[in-house]
C-alpha cells in the first residue's frame, strides 16, 4: 500500500466478481430461455415470471458481469500504461462496494416488480442516485490516474475507457431524470415520443459506449499484450476512436422505426447507423491485424482465440446492426427474435468473449502466477462457448426471419395468413435450440470459475511494481496534464 | 438566425473537425509520437510476480 505499487486489490475484487456475476446473469438468462420454451417453469410465482426476470438477466449480464469486467480491466490498464497508482484513495474501494450494492439492490427490487419500465434503465430512483455517485467516483479515480501519470502519452485504450466513463455518466443522468412518487416509484421527466427518443438515445449509446467503447479499450490493451506486438496501426486507432464518438450518438432512432417518432429523425438514425459500419470494421481490422506476422500463436493460445474470435463476432454484429437499421429490413426484423439473435451475437460473441480472454490474461498476473491453473480448461471453455453462441444466434436468426415472414403474410382478400400464436408455435423448436446454446455458454462459465479458483488457490495475491520514472524507456518526460 | 441554419452549420463544423482529426492523425510529424505511444503497453515490466517472490 504505497506509491511504488499498483493497486491490484480492486482489480482482483472486480475480476473475481466478473466471473461470479457472469454465472448469475447467464443462469437467469438460461431460466428465462427455458420459460419461453416451457412457460410453466415460472411455477406461477410472481417473482419468477418472465417479465421480472428478463430485466434481472439484462441488468446482471450488462452491468454486473460486463460492468465488473470493465472496472477490472480499465483499472489495470490505466495504471500500467500511466505508470501510476490509482488516484483517489478511499474512492477506489467505494467504486467496488458501491457497484456491488447496486447489483444486489437490482437483484432484490427487479424480481419484486419495482421498475421504471425503461429498458436497461429499469432500476428505481434511489438506486439511480447510488449509480450516479459510484460513476462520478469512477470518473475521478480514472481521470485522476491519467492526470498523475508518469509517462508522456495517454495510451489509446485509455481514450476508449475514458469515453465510456464520461458518456455513461451523461446517458445515465439524462435518461434517469424522473419525478419520485414514493420511495420506489417514479415517473420519467419526459413524456410521449420525447421519452421514447431519450430512452433510445440512452439505450443505443449504452450499446455504443458501455458495450462497445469500454470493451474496445480492452481490445487495445489486452490483444497487444497477449500477442506481444503493438497495435497494427496507432493512427487508425485514433481515427477509429473519433469516428465512433462522432457517429454513435445519432444512431438511437433506429430503435423507433415506424413509430410516432418523426420520419426525418428515423432517417437520421438509419444513416448514422449505416455510417457506423466504417469505424466498427476499421477497429475490428486494427485488432485482428495486430496478429499480423504472428498468426501461428492463434493455433496454440486459447486466450488469443477468445480475443480474436470476439473480434470476428464484433465484425459480424456491426455488419448486421447497420443492415437491420435500414427501414425496409427493420420492417421485417423488428419485434422478432432476429433482434435477440443480433444482441447476443454482440453480447456473447463480442462482449463476453473479449472479457473472458482479458480475464484469463489478468487472473494469473493478479495472483503471482505466469498462467492459469489449466490451459486445457481454457481451450475447453473456448469451444463450449463458441458452439453455444453459434447455436444461439443461428436459431434466433431462423426464428426471427420466420416470425417476420409469418406476421406479414396476407391472403388475397387482405386478411392475415397466420394468427400470432401460430408463429409462437412454429418458434418452439428454435427456443429449445437457443436454450441448448445458452446452457453451453453457462457451463463454460462454470469451467472458468473452477479454473479461477484453482489458480487463486495455487497462487497468492501480489501487487505490481510501478517502474521508476527514469525507466520509462524514452518516455520519461514528466506528465504535462 | 434560423435554427435550421445553426443545425446545418454544426453538422458541417463537426464534419470538418473530424476531417481535421484524420489529417492530423496521418501527418508524418505524428509518426514518432504514435510509435512511442503504441509501444506503451509492451514496455512495462511483466514480471511483477517474480519480483514479489524476492521480497
Amino acid at each position: 500500500m504505497n506509491d511504488t505499487q499498483y493497486n491490484y486489490k480492486v482489480v482482483r475484487q472486480f475480476a473475481v466478481m466478473t466471473v461470479i456475476w457472469g454465472i448469475v446473469g447467464m443462469l437467469v438468462g438460461v431460466i428465462i430461455a427455458a420459460q419461453l420454451a416451457w412457460p410453466a417453469l415460472n411455477f406461477d410465482i410472481p417473482w419468477l415470471t418472465y417479465g421480472r426476470l428478463r430485466p434481472l438477466h439484462t441488468n446482471a449480464v450488462i452491468f454486473a458481469f460486463g460492468g465488473s469486467a470493465l472496472f477490472a480491466t480499465s483499472y489495470y490498464a490505466v495504471q500500467r500504461t500511466c505508470h501510476a497508482r490509482l488516484f483517489g484513495g478511499p474512492l477506489v474501494a467505494f467504486t467496488f462496494w458501491g457497484w456491488q450494492i447496486v447489483i444486489v439492490l437490482a437483484a432484490i427490487t427487479l424480481p419484486l416488480g419495482y421498475t421504471t419500465a425503461k429498458e436497461y434503465a429499469e432500476l428505481e430512483w434511489p438506486i439511480d442516485i447510488l449509480i450516479a455517485l459510484v460513476w462520478v467516483a469512477y470518473a475521478i479515480v480514472f481521470f485522476g490516474t491519467i492526470a498523475t501519470r508518469k509517462v508522456k502519452h495517454i495510451y489509446v485504450a485509455n481514450w476508449f475507457f475514458g469515453a465510456f466513463i464520461l458518456t455513461v455518466a451523461l446517458l445515465h443522468i439524462v435518461n434517469s431524470a424522473e419525478v419520485p412518487a414514493g420511495f420506489l416509484k417514479s415517473y420519467s421527466a419526459y413524456a410521449g415520443v420525447q421519452d421514447a427518443m431519450v430512452q433510445w438515445w440512452y439505450g443505443h449509446n449504452a450499446v455504443g459506449f458501455f458495450l462497445t467503447a469500454g470493451f474496445l479499450g480492452m481490445m487495445y490493451y489486452f490483444i497487444p499484450k497477449q500477442a506481444g506486438r503493438p497495435v497494427y496501426s496507432y493512427r487508425l486507432s485514433i481515427v477509429h476512436f473519433w469516428a465512433l464518438i462522432f457517429t454513435y450518438m445519432w444512431a438511437g432512432p433506429h430503435h423507433l422505426h415506424y413509430t410516432a417518432l418523426p420520419d426525418w429523425a428515423q432517417s437520421i438514425g438509419m444513416i448514422f447507423s449505416l455510417i457506423l459500419l466504417a469505424p466498427s470494421w476499421g477497429g475490428m481490422i486494427n485488432g485482428i491485424m495486430t496478429l499480423s506476422g504472428a498468426w501461428h500463436k492463434l493455433r496454440t493460445d486459447p486466450i488469443l482465440k477468445f480475443l480474436i474470435v470476439s473480434l470476428s463476432f464484433y465484425g459480424m454484429s456491426t455488419f448486421e446492426g447497420p443492415m437491420m437499421s435500414i427501414k425496409t429490413v427493420n420492417a421485417l426484423s423488428h419485434y422478432t427474435d432476429w433482434t435477440v439473435g443480433h444482441v447476443h451475437s454482440g453480447a456473447l460473441g463480442w462482449v463476453a468473449m473479449i472479457s473472458i480472454g482479458s480475464l484469463y490474461y489478468l487472473l494469473p498476473r493478479l495472483f503471482g502466477r505466469t498462467e492459469m491453473y489449466s490451459t486445457k480448461a481454457i481451450t475447453l471453455h473456448f469451444w463450449i462457448t463458441t458452439i453455444g453462441i453459434v447455436l444461439y444466434i443461428a436459431s434466433m436468426w431462423i426464428a426471427g426471419v420466420m416470425q417476420g415472414l409469418m406476421w406479414r403474410a396476407v391472403n388475397e382478400d387482405g386478411t392475415l395468413t397466420y394468427t400470432f400464436v401460430e408463429s409462437v408455435k412454429a418458434t418452439y423448436p428454435y427456443y429449445v435450440i437457443r436454450l441448448t446454446g445458452g446452457l453451453l455458454v453457462l457451463s463454460g462459465m462454470f469451467v472458468m470459475a473452477w479454473n479461477m479458483f484453482k489458480t487463486i488457490a495455487a497462487g497468492k495475491a501480489v501487487e505490481g511494481q510501478i517502474p521508476p520514472v527514469s525507466a520509462g524507456s524514452g518516455l520519461d518526460a514528466p506528465a504535462h496534464a | 438566425m434560423d435554427i435550421n441554419a445553426i443545425r446545418a452549420g454544426v453538422t458541417v463544423a463537426a464534419l470538418i473537425t473530424f476531417l481535421g482529426i484524420v489529417a492530423w492523425a496521418w501527418s508524418s510529424r505524428r509518426r514518432a509520437d504514435f510509435e512511442a505511444a503504441a509501444r506503451l503497453p509492451l514496455e512495462e515490466d511483466d514480471a511483477d510476480h517474480a519480483r514479489e517472490k524476492e521480497q
